[in-house]
């Protein structure tokens, strides 16, 4: 298990080499290589800042002052699931703040934080730019839109038993996939 | 490769027929096309999924029907939308399992599904089939959006089709630099990201100077949180944008272009990645663009999530791979830009405006809008307001009628308090001077801004003092820490703010309020601080009462501060809000 997750890391940092060959020298190529980066190994960590200031000849400070100067940089590890709760203007004033707290309550964290399970990790967001959907959230790139307080509990519950039927089928791939792509809007007229 | 004008219009003529059955409204006939709104907030609702099962029913029943994909028709509260063509019928909320329905009735059977249609709520209840007639349009006036949600966004024959790239063929071929900038200049564009600056004066500057290495930069980094005009165009008619770049890039002697956008928009990321390759692929971008001896290239530089990378000097930090702190003006970025050689930077719509400047002329441009303010403007409409979505209307149309008319108003029952233009460097406009004229002065003496384009629709569920501290608390949250006035000041509005929701606010913080504003005004160093308190002053200024109610009777009249809500019996919003 050991070995093969190694090798995963590993290919991860040869995928993130090809990107900075690609883009590096490009103006702006450190916050794309970056955004790569997190992409492939889920957060920037300490490792990879410092393997990208090497490859790039940058000072690792200046890899870590952008990697922190940026909201959508993380530098510590997610939850499987993120919840991104917008708090964008349009969002707030349709109660999304209460949504967020009703978040809050049952994860039980605080902004930025991951529940022991390492199941969820909660944020609230900049606008996603979907704002007819008011209050929406995303939890990884699945869009929720239309949501109330009452809602929160049993999208959450939904989460949790997919990962229990997971679990129990013991199959592991593609957990996010099998939560469907629609999103949860009120029905026609 | 394409060489030449004729032969740009050999692809229009071979795509032009598709194009002009969507343009007809109100024909019934037997279906030949299914648009389907693909832009995000469609996606989110279920449009993608959507489009595929269309497609998919479509191939099955072996029918010769085409399901396209395009982007925001700007009904965005009701979608995913999808329209039928010939004749535009229109409907709303369509999912997944209406699919074959569709298909079966309208498509098999020619007969229009009628609980799928548009239902004029305000106006009576009656279902309303074809698109055009919908109040949402009609007082629309459509020039950029034009080709959204008309064309397949990522099918660049559909934008030829539209006579696209034909502006820059033509200033190619026939105009010298210094027309174009002229032309612009005469229209009388000026930019559409918040600060009105004249762009052809822009273009002017950076035409004027010595290098031969000029940027052109496109501001893709839309910042205001509740607006998505930039974002839509961006995936609606990305080659509008492309196109702009390059008669820009032609105009002040630029080789290269990058349009800096959000990664928070991957949708709009990936679709001008596609637009790129395809401009590319037809040598409408890259060397000798169309047998000319002019070479431009685009690139993408992503955003990372700084609303003060909007300011064009930290954008251009930015873009150099940088913290996005600001810097001092001047230099200019016409002078000094990126890697200090002459960028203009534009917002997105304000270079989709440029192609059809140059097709239609100047004076054509010229003729729509106020004596100022030229041409139109695309709107986000979001908060408390019945039709959600994206609108361009024509400068000068008053506030009331994009809320009322196209709008619908606010949710029954319910009655608007203000409607807050510019986002964060904004403020309110309230609800006895909706009148205004939507122009950059009018607005201005109102001591809001024009801004990007998002309204945020506030009713008497809102509380004023709230929304105010609800922008401070994100102008803190974003300030880079460069400046001071800025990076400690708006804390402090902050904390004076939490105590007056609090019911902890005395006369004395009020006016203490007022004059920290006017200090992070006058003395921040780039536009995020000097706007930053804007929506207090607004606030303070035509809601002063609602202030009052606060300290001296510890009360909020619409019930939202938490801490107040006891000395609330019976007001039914405040009880709503506890959980």
């Amino acid at each position: 298990m050991a070995k093969e997750k190694m090798s995963v890391t590993e290919r991860h940092y040869l995928t993130l080499d090809k990107i900075i060959e690609r883009h590096g020298d490009k103006p702006g190529g450190l916050i794309r290589v970056l955004a790569k980066a997190q992409e492939l190994f889920g957060y920037l960590s300490r490792d990879v800042q410092i393997h990208v200031a090497e490859k790039m000849c940058l000072p690792v400070g200046h890899v870590n002052g952008v990697a922190t100067f940026y909201s959508q940089f993380i530098t510590s590890p997610r939850g499987k699931y993120t919840v991104s709760v917008c708090l964008g203007t349009a969002c707030y004033v349709k109660n999304g703040q209460d949504v967020y707290n009703r978040f809050r309550e049952l994860l039980g964290v605080d902004e930025n934080g991951t529940t022991e399970d390492r199941m969820f990790t909660l944020r609230s967001t900049r606008c996603i730019g979907a704002c007819s959907l008011a209050p929406l959230i995303a939890i990884n790139d699945h869009v929720h839109g239309h949501l109330t307080v009452d809602d929160v509990a049993g999208l959450l519950g939904k989460y949790q038993e997919l990962e229990a039927e997971e679990e129990a089928a013991d199959i592991g791939a593609e957990p996010v996939r099998a939560a469907g792509h629609q999103a949860e809007v009120s029905p026609p007229n | 490769m394409v060489q030449s004008l004729s032969e740009l219009q050999d692809i229009k003529q071979r795509f032009l027929p598709q194009i002009n059955e969507r343009l007809q409204s109100g024909v019934l006939a037997p279906p030949t096309q299914i648009l389907v709104c693909t832009s995000t907030a469609c996606v989110a609702s279920g449009g993608d999924t959507l489009y595929k099962t269309l497609r998919k029913e479509v191939k099955a029943q072996g029918l010769d029907v085409r399901v396209v994909r395009t982007g925001c028709f700007g009904f965005c509260g009701l979608g995913p939308v999808v329209v039928v063509h010939p004749g535009a019928v229109l409907y709303c909320k369509v999912r997944d399992e209406h699919a074959p329905y569709i298909i079966r009735k309208h498509v098999v059977e020619h007969k229009i599904v009628q609980e799928l249609l548009y239902e004029n709520v305000s106006g009576g209840g009656e279902r309303i089939s074809f698109m055009y007639d919908l109040p949402f349009f009609e007082k629309q006036h459509r020039i950029v959006l034009e080709n959204s949600g008309l064309i397949d966004p990522e099918d660049i024959n559909e934008y030829i089709a539209r006579d696209g790239y034909m502006a820059l063929a033509d200033v190619l071929a026939r105009w010298t630099p210094a027309q174009v900038v002229d032309a612009v200049e005469r229209s009388g564009l000026r930019g559409r990201g918040g600060a009105g600056f004249t762009t052809g004066k822009k273009w002017s500057f950076a035409a004027a100077e010595d290098s031969p290495q000029k940027y052109v930069i496109c501001n893709g980094d839309e910042g205001d949180p509740g607006a998505f005009m930039d974002r839509s165009l961006l995936e609606g008619n990305p080659h509008a944008v492309l196109e702009g770049m390059a008669i820009a890039g032609y105009a002040i002697g630029a080789g290269e272009g990058y349009i800096y956008v959000r990664a928070e928009y991957p949708l709009a990321v990936k679709r001008i990645e596609l637009a790129i390759r395809q401009a590319r692929r037809l040598g409408l971008l890259g060397e000798n663009i169309l047998g000319s001896d002019f070479d431009f290239e685009v690139d993408i530089a992503l955003g990372a999530g700084a609303f003060v990378c909007g300011e064009e000097t930290a954008l251009l930090r930015s873009a150099m791979g940088f913290r996005g702190e600001p810097r001092v003006r001047p230099p200019f970025p016409a002078q000094k830009g990126l890697y200090d050689k002459p960028t203009i930077i534009n917002n997105v719509e304000t270079l989709a405006n440029v192609p059809t400047i140059i097709r239609h002329g100047p004076e054509w441009f010229a003729a729509m809008g106020t004596e100022n303010s030229k041409g139109t403007k695309i709107f986000s409409l979001a908060g408390q307001i019945i039709n959600t979505g994206l609108i361009e209307v024509p400068m000068g149309i008053s506030l009331k009628s994009v809320i009322y008319d196209i709008g619908g108003g606010p949710p029954p029952g319910r009655k608007v308090k203000a409607v807050q233009t510019g986002g964060p460097s904004g403020g309110a406009v309230p609800a006895d001077l909706l009148d205004v004229p939507i122009d950059f002065e009018s607005l201005q003496r109102l001591g809001t801004i024009m801004g990007s384009g998002g309204l945020i629709v506030l009713d008497n569920t809102d509380c004023m003092v709230d929304i105010a501290k609800f922008y401070m608390k994100f102008a803190a949250d974003e300030s880079c820490g460069a400046c001071t006035p800025c990076r400690a000041g708006v804390v402090q509005l902050v904390g004076i703010l939490e105590k007056i929701t609090d019911g902890e606010g005395t006369m004395e913080d009020l006016k203490m309020l007022e004059e920290l504003a006017y200090d992070v005004k006058d003395a921040s160093l780039c536009g995020l601080g000097q706007t930053a308190a804007n929506p207090v002053l607004s606030t303070l200024e035509y809601f002063h009462d609602e202030y009052l109610v606060h300290v001296r009777d510890h009360r909020c009249p619409a019930g939202v501060c938490q801490k107040l809500l006891g000395a609330l019996a019976g007001n039914t919003y405040g009880i709503d809000n506890l959980h």
